[in-house]
């Protein structure tokens, strides 16, 4: 169904086009903006991001799962997890409204 | 943290970058995933997760005050799943 996967170097070479920075500032640059959000949500901290969405830190309660292959009681532990909510401009985007 | 935050925290930590370059580069990654997720691709990196598009179908749903069945046009969504890294350090 896609065509295309975008990595980070695409990231970087965006950035490098937009900014004149130099290619290995660039790919840099890149990996400190996603490791700043990164590092945020490890600290159970949300971060918004206007006109993209929001990236929330939910805490889950532990609950009796099962081995969906053997039918084994497992027991999950409560644990955080990471849900992300785009915003409306985002998800007009996809829907090609703007 | 909100994004003008996450612009003046790395602009703190580069200081020969100017804050309105940093302010650049910040949308310009964000902008580049809308953008490829508007084009339907995907994006993947690598330790911090992958931005997809999803297809939800046509349905028919309720207005759940009046209880009138209304048809929901078929649509796409934006999603993310937080990469394997990403997961272990949210609980560590």
């Amino acid at each position: 169904m896609s065509k295309n996967t975008v990595t980070r170097a695409q990231l970087s070479e965006a950035v490098y086009k937009e900014v004149g920075l130099s290619r290995n500032e660039s790919t840099q640059l890149v990996e400190t903006v996603l490791e700043e959000v990164a590092s945020c949500l490890a600290r159970g901290e949300n971060v918004k991001l206007s006109s993209f969405g929001s990236f929330l830190v939910r805490q889950k309660g532990g609950r009796m799962g099962r081995n969906p292959k053997t039918g084994e009681a497992v027991p999950i532990k409560p644990r955080r997890v990471l849900v992300f909510r785009p915003s409306n401009v985002l998800k007009d985007m996809v829907n090609n409204k703007s | 943290m909100i994004k003008s935050e996450l612009i003046a925290h790395i602009a703190q930590s580069n200081p020969h970058l100017y804050q309105r370059d940093v302010e650049r580069i910040v949308n310009t990654i964000f902008d580049e995933i809308s953008g490829a997720l508007a084009q339907g691709n995907r994006v993947e990196l690598r330790g911090f997760g992958a931005f997809s598009v999803k297809h939800r179908p046509a349905r028919a749903g309720r207005n759940p005050r009046t209880g009138d069945a209304v048809s929901v046009e078929s649509k796409s969504v934006p999603f993310f799943k937080a990469g394997k890294e990403m997961r272990e350090r949210l609980n560590t």
